[in-house]
């Protein structure tokens, strides 16, 4: 059987791809992806550990997170539209964001 | 009955996974880069049926696969892509962003390799039948207030993005 | 079977936040059938109405402390201090949009109706024992103020700031979940007062390590601390003036409320260094980037930063006096804040056009009234004696002294020193100097008139007669310390096949 911990581990790194996707991109829409990446990583740790503590308040939490994930998806992406309609672009460094 | 979950199912899916995070990164073109996600997205919800969480495996596939991510591709054919297409794809200070995304990635996955013997595989799996009928109950008993407010937040979301997606106010 | 049919005492517990929606819920269901004008004037005296109503709720409900909700909410003196503080800073923020609305030309509806759902989110958050609820309402907040921050459609700079506090936002929440769930993995629970006992009980996993610093990391970006600073000035100078006071105020002062909950009812292990560093950061950051700024928003943002820092502090000190002194100054830095924002609102003029320094050069002659209210909030800012500023940085360093931490307090005293420089530079802008163009001070409308006197009344109070309010945050902070003096009532769980 696998240990609860690859499926942890699995987590960190799909959390990790999330956070090089958001540094990393310019495209909003493709920076917005990168954050439900990071939110599926850390839904995953969720219903890993509901598996090992036998907590069904895990998966219960996770079906929240989906929720607010997709109040997110709906704001954001008109958020998007809206700057798109001012700007015509969705590359960061012309909406002069980001100034890491 | 023999259980599903073997470890080969658990590689193949995470391996998927993996690749499709990968391919949300480097992939130009912002299509792509939604249907790797859509293939993260549902190994990540096969993954969740070898945890035994039917429900939740359900609601990934239904409301994230099928609903948020309808909805990025929406937007993306609403918005001019070809353009985007074009331009330079990554940040000047690529350097930065992976070496921090690199060291928080060791960091997660370091924390659970040191811990691995605090959590291994429970010989008692979760009661896999019944489990959409406890997290009904638990909607409706303790988490009924968290259930009750999530439709305010809702609401606040509907009333944003009209806000933010009308010509004019 | 255990009954899950919640009790009246539940739905008063909840009180304030059920009345602020309905308030909301009213505006919005109204707004359709008022043209422009009137939308502006009747919903604006609905949404006071409103946040007056939920002030009121929120005293009522101080009647009958206890846990809500099978331990989801739970109504102390700690949550009543920030209910009545949220509340009143939106009743506040109202009266200042009164008059902005008119002037800028925004639709009302959705604009009142968003504040007063976010005031839902803002004060649940202060009340929320339950890491879930406190996720929700933190995102009700947020969600809400991404898009009053978009709300000045007519430029572009609002829609961008918009763009910037919701993908940095939500990268945020992102940590604070992550972290949220290694605590569910270290604990087993998500209840706050089940972590800290499972916590106390059975030892300290690296694991909840980890996980306290990446809460840290999603609720230092809501209350704008270094190192997760950066998105603070740019949306505030894209924002609506009376929604930066909201953000700058109300925000913060809930997600600070969180913050004390998360770090001092868990007693959560290994925070101080965390704190200890990110405050130092934010009050040398705020206020040497606050030194060479031209626009008054992103002044006022540099300083919110160290003020955030100034407040961290508190939470670096022992936990008696530091909670009391956090309290203290999160109502005292709100009085001020609210109406310095007042003030720039008021005196930008349609679509935001006088923000500049050299803009307020020579306002003390033409508008001695308008210049002397900021000239007392700035002061406050600063820290100057008989006004609020002073007792809140006064108790912050002394609880810091007290507490040994000698350094953070020497860092703290400097910056206050640095930070007067660019508060004075105002006032001697403003007093000094000639002015020059000709920019028409509009007279000072009867409901800005209110939300000024109540600001500049509250901000001298805590100046003067700091007594009654500290006496309460001790008190609360006493009660938040002991989070086992109320026995949780055992959850009830489903039953399996009873159905």
């Amino acid at each position: 059987m696998v240990p609860l911990s690859y499926y942890l581990m699995l987590s960190g790194i799909l959390f990790a791809c999330g956070i090089l996707g958001f540094l990393l991109k310019r495209n909003i829409i493709t920076i917005f992806m990168s954050i439900e990446l990071m939110l599926n990583g850390v839904n995953l740790s969720f219903v890993a550990f509901a598996a090992h503590w036998h907590a069904l308040s895990g998966q219960v939490f996770v079906f929240f997170v989906m929720v607010v994930a997709a109040a997110e998806a709906a704001v954001g992406l008109a958020i998007i539209i809206a700057v798109y309609r001012t700007r015509e672009t969705l590359n960061v460094d012309q909406v002069n964001l980001l100034k890491l | 009955m023999n259980p599903v979950a073997t470890p080969f199912f658990f590689y193949l899916l995470s391996t998927l996974a993996i690749l499709g995070g990968v391919m949300v990164i480097v992939r130009r073109n912002a299509v792509h880069s939604a249907i790797a996600l859509i293939v993260t997205l549902l190994s990540v919800a096969g993954l969740y049926l070898m945890l035994y969480a039917p429900f939740v495996a359900g609601v990934q596939i239904i409301v994230y696969a099928g609903g948020i991510m309808v909805l990025f591709l929406f937007v993306i054919m609403l918005v001019n892509i070809d353009r985007s297409m074009k331009e330079r794809a990554f940040n000047k200070q690529w350097w930065i962003a992976i070496a921090a995304a690199v060291a928080l990635g060791a960091l997660f996955v370091s924390v659970f390799v040191k811990s691995k013997g605090l959590f291994p595989e429970r010989g008692l799996p979760l009661a896999e039948e019944s489990n959409t009928q406890q997290i009904g109950l638990y909607l409706y008993g303790n988490y009924m207030f968290a259930f009750e407010i999530a439709s305010l937040l809702l609401l606040v979301a509907i009333i944003g993005a009209v806000v933010m997606a009308k010509k004019r106010i | 079977m255990t009954q899950t049919i919640p009790q009246v005492a539940d739905y008063i517990r909840i009180l304030p936040e059920l009345v602020l929606a309905f308030f909301g819920l009213v505006v919005m269901v109204l707004d359709p059938l008022l043209d422009d004008e009137g939308s502006r004037k009747t919903l604006g005296g609905i949404a006071l109405l409103g946040a007056l109503c939920g002030l009121g709720a929120s005293l009522w409900m101080a009647q009958s402390p206890g846990l809500a909700f099978w331990n989801m909410v739970r109504v102390d003196s700690f949550s009543v201090f920030f209910h009545v503080l949220i509340t009143a800073i939106v009743a506040v923020v109202i009266l200042t949009s009164y008059e902005y609305m008119a002037v800028q030309r925004i639709r009302a509806g959705e604009y009142y109706g968003l504040i007063l759902f976010g005031a839902v989110g803002m004060t649940l958050m202060s009340s929320a024992v339950e890491l879930v609820l406190i996720f929700i309402a933190l995102e009700i907040s947020s969600i809400s103020s991404y898009v009053l921050a978009g709300f000045r459609r007519r430029e572009a700079s609002s829609s961008e700031s918009s763009l910037k506090y919701f993908l940095l936002g939500s990268f945020a929440t992102a940590f604070f979940l992550y972290g949220v769930a290694l605590m569910f993995g270290a604990t087993g629970s998500t209840n706050i007062t089940a972590i800290s006992q499972a916590l106390q009980a059975k030892g300290v996993p690296r694991l909840a390590y980890v996980a306290v610093a990446l809460m840290f990391v999603g609720l230092g970006f809501k209350v704008a601390s270094a190192p997760f600073h950066v998105w603070t000035p740019d949306v505030y100078e894209g924002a609506p003036a009376p929604i930066v006071a909201l953000m700058s105020t109300g925000s913060k002062a809930a997600a600070f409320a969180v913050l004390l909950r998360v770090m001092f009812e868990i007693n959560t292990p290994g925070r101080f260094w965390l704190i200890w560093v990110s405050a130092a950061l934010s009050m040398t950051l705020g206020n040497l980037s606050a030194l060479v700024q031209d626009n008054v928003k992103r002044l006022l943002a540099y300083s919110s930063i160290a003020h955030a820092g100034y407040l961290l502090v508190a939470f670096a000190a022992q936990p008696g006096p530091g909670i009391s002194a956090a309290m203290f100054y999160t109502a005292s830095y709100a009085a001020m804040n609210v109406g310095a924002f007042a003030v720039v609102s008021h005196f930008a003029g349609a679509e935001e056009r006088y923000v500049t320094l050299a803009d307020y050069a020579g306002l003390g002659r033409r508008s001695p009234l308008l210049a002397a209210t900021l000239t007392i909030f700035l002061l406050s800012l600063i820290g100057i004696p008989i006004t609020g500023g002073f007792f809140a940085k006064f108790y912050v360093f002394s609880a810091a002294l007290k507490s040994g931490l000698v350094w953070l307090t020497l860092i703290g005293l400097l910056n206050s020193a640095i930070g007067a420089y660019y508060y004075l530079r105002i006032i001697v802008m403003m007093y000094m100097r000639e002015p020059k163009g000709e920019i028409t001070v509009r007279r000072i409308p009867a409901s800005l008139g209110v939300a000024l006197a109540l600001s500049v009344l509250a901000t001298l109070y805590l100046g003067v007669l700091p007594g009654r309010v500290l006496d309460f945050a001790l008190r609360s902070a006493t009660q938040l310390m002991q989070p086992h003096r109320a026995a949780i009532t055992p959850a009830p769980t489903p039953p399996v096949g009873t159905m």
